[in-house]
């Protein structure tokens, strides 16, 4: 059993009122559902059907944890969760499988790769985006005890830097600091690109550049006040994402600079994508996009040379 | 089998739709469709559901999910004659000093949930009914659908997942008033054999005349309820039913008539006077 089935086996055994419902996607929970009884439930392959059903027994008092393909629970499923999870505020938890770039060979159709965008707008859906298994059982476990309605992008890998904080929805943490005052370069990310970014690092440091990583963990509600501060104390704020660069984390960093008339911001640089990813195997998906470290590094080195002729020229 | 009062059902049909045409003024409402399914949701909430205005919140009490959610003046409609509203509440009807509005809201004492998008409650409907299995509660769930909505793939989906999973104490309830919106429903996506495409994907299958209570009191004690299998009864209705200037009609589907009208409606729904009727018809929403 892995850390996520024995949460959900955890919180079945210590609440009645937990259920677990997926739409046919077993592939992170193999061994558990017999154990779960008849608190699984797989309605096959049939995201909105599972959506309305969870919404049911959640007015009835009950916290669902429902499953699907991220692509399939957020843009199948979209209008069941609007109406019947988002409208009643209603206890049902979405996760999505293989969210982003972890779709990698499966092609366009299967990549969520807007999924931050449009679940962020449904009011009362929170956004969670864990990077790695750690992370996620964390969260999983705080969400399902909270019983709000959040979606979240599922993530089975193991853990490449140590957390900083405890998870709190809203609370980011730095994972990486050359200094404790004004760098460089600061990434602000989510998921599966924060452990790029942390193998990006050293690269950078390499260059004499300043760097800190922020992983904002959930995109709503989202740390504001991390991301004024990290976007006043450095000379340029990255957003890295795994995501369309419409509705994610630059929508995001743009929207709360706005909102709180933040005008002595360093530039903002946006990495995400531009349209959908060209699939085939992670490694090459990545390298292909400009998205592994070295390629990254060399994005960032570019950009940061082109602001500094910019600043320059106006001299 | 326990007997009904059918001149008593009859009259409390009676108000129900004088409600609904006195809702469907000053902005309108989709008249056609309240009163189609007004016999129906006055048998079920007097002669077979579970629940009145004082177990509204009692676990084991039975649910009624109005999937088809734009006909919510008749439900009003009977939650004003049954007591779980004032009267006096409707007139509250768009004014946004209130909830009530064209569709359901759960704010209204009674409604179990909101719908308004077609297709959606039969699936919360599942829900519901297997968390009340779960509980070993003898709670039934009626889902009360339009058979426009049955366009909806939503609908089977549902329906295949709800025999997969033996939801046997869950009744759909199709009001076959034979329209969709604008159209009757075998001109534009025909339906026929309905009876024959419930029972291809596993559930007992019923009919009823949706306005005969006899009949209805009939099926719905005829039910194959904890049989392993869902229920639906085919109710056959007619749209705009009681009023026949605007009965079976296309065009008298969403209606915001005026003051006049609607006096001279209730006329017609006490067998007086024929309403002369000036006021735009079919107002697409």
């Amino acid at each position: 059993m892995n850390p996520y089935e024995e949460l959900l086996l955890r919180h079945c055994t210590m609440s009645n009122d937990v259920m677990v419902l997926t739409a046919e996607n077993r592939g992170h929970m193999r061994t558990v559902p017999p154990m779960l009884g008849e608190r699984f439930i797989d309605v096959g392959i049939a995201e909105q059907t599972m959506i309305g059903m969870a919404a049911g027994m959640a007015v009835r008092g009950r916290t669902v944890v429902t499953h699907a393909l991220a692509a399939f629970i957020t843009m199948r499923a979209y209008e069941f969760i609007r109406d019947d999870v988002g409208i009643p505020n209603a206890s049902v938890l979405m996760v999505g499988m293989v969210p982003g770039i972890l779709s990698d060979g499966n092609g366009p159709t299967h990549q969520a790769i807007e999924d931050v965008a449009i679940m962020r707008g449904i009011p009362n859906v929170g956004v969670f985006c864990p990077t790695d298994i750690d992370e996620f059982v964390e969260g999983m476990d705080y969400l399902i005890t909270d019983g709000k309605p959040c979606y979240v992008r599922y993530i089975g890998l193991p853990p490449v830097f140590k957390h900083t904080e405890p998870f709190i929805p809203g609370l980011a943490e730095v994972i990486h600091s050359t200094s404790d005052h004004q760098v460089d370069v600061t990434i602000l990310t989510y998921g599966f690109m924060a452990r790029i970014a942390v193998t990006l690092v050293p690269l950078l440091e390499a260059k004499d550049l300043r760097v800190r990583v922020v992983n904002m963990r959930t995109l709503k509600p989202v740390d504001e006040q991390r991301i004024i501060t990290e976007a006043r104390n450095t000379n340029l704020l990255v957003t890295l994402e795994d995501h369309l660069q419409t509705g994610g984390l630059f929508s995001i960093v743009g929207e709360v600079l706005l909102h709180n008339h933040i005008q002595d911001h360093a530039p903002v640089m946006p990495i995400a994508l531009p349209t959908w990813f060209r699939p085939g195997r992670l490694q090459e998906v990545l390298a292909y996009e400009g998205l592994n470290a070295v390629a990254l590094a060399a994005r960032i080195e570019t950009f940061l040379t082109t602001i500094s002729m910019k600043v320059s020229v106006h001299e | 089998m326990n007997t009904i009062d059918v001149q008593l059902l009859e009259s409390i049909s009676r108000n129900v739709r004088e409600h609904i045409l006195r809702m469907s003024t000053n902005g309108g409402a989709f008249t056609g469709a309240s009163l189609s399914c007004a016999d129906i949701l006055v048998y079920l909430y007097k002669h077979f559901l579970n629940v009145s205005p004082s177990s509204l919140y009692d676990e084991a009490r039975d649910i009624l999910l109005l999937s088809k959610g734009h006909d919510v003046p008749a439900l009003y409609g009977v939650f004003a004659e049954l007591g779980y509203i004032d009267k006096e509440r409707l007139s509250n009807h768009l004014s946004t000093s209130d909830s009530i509005y064209w569709h359901p809201n759960r704010a209204i004492p009674g409604v179990e949930f909101h719908s308004g998008s077609l297709g959606h409650l039969l699936s919360v409907g599942i829900g519901m009914a297997i968390d009340a299995r779960l509980r070993k509660l003898p709670t039934r769930v009626v889902v009360v659908v339009g058979d426009g909505e049955l366009n909806e793939g939503s609908i089977w989906e549902a329906c295949l997942t709800a025999a997969a999973h033996q939801v046997d104490n869950l009744i759909v309830v199709v009001d076959r008033n034979e329209f969709q919106a604008n159209m009757r429903t075998e001109e534009l996506i025909p339906l026929e054999p309905l009876a024959e495409k419930f029972k291809a994907f596993g559930w007992f299958v019923h009919d009823a005349d949706g306005h005969n209570f006899e009949d209805l009191h009939q099926a719905f004690n005829a039910l194959n309820l904890g049989k392993g299998r869902p229920n639906v009864l085919i109710a056959k209705t007619q749209r705009g039913k009681g009023v026949p200037s605007i009965a079976d009609r296309a065009d008298r589907w969403f209606c915001d008539f005026s003051l006049r009208e609607v006096v001279e409606l209730i006329d017609e729904l006490n067998g007086r006077t024929t309403a002369e009727l000036t006021s735009e018809t079919l107002v697409v929403r």
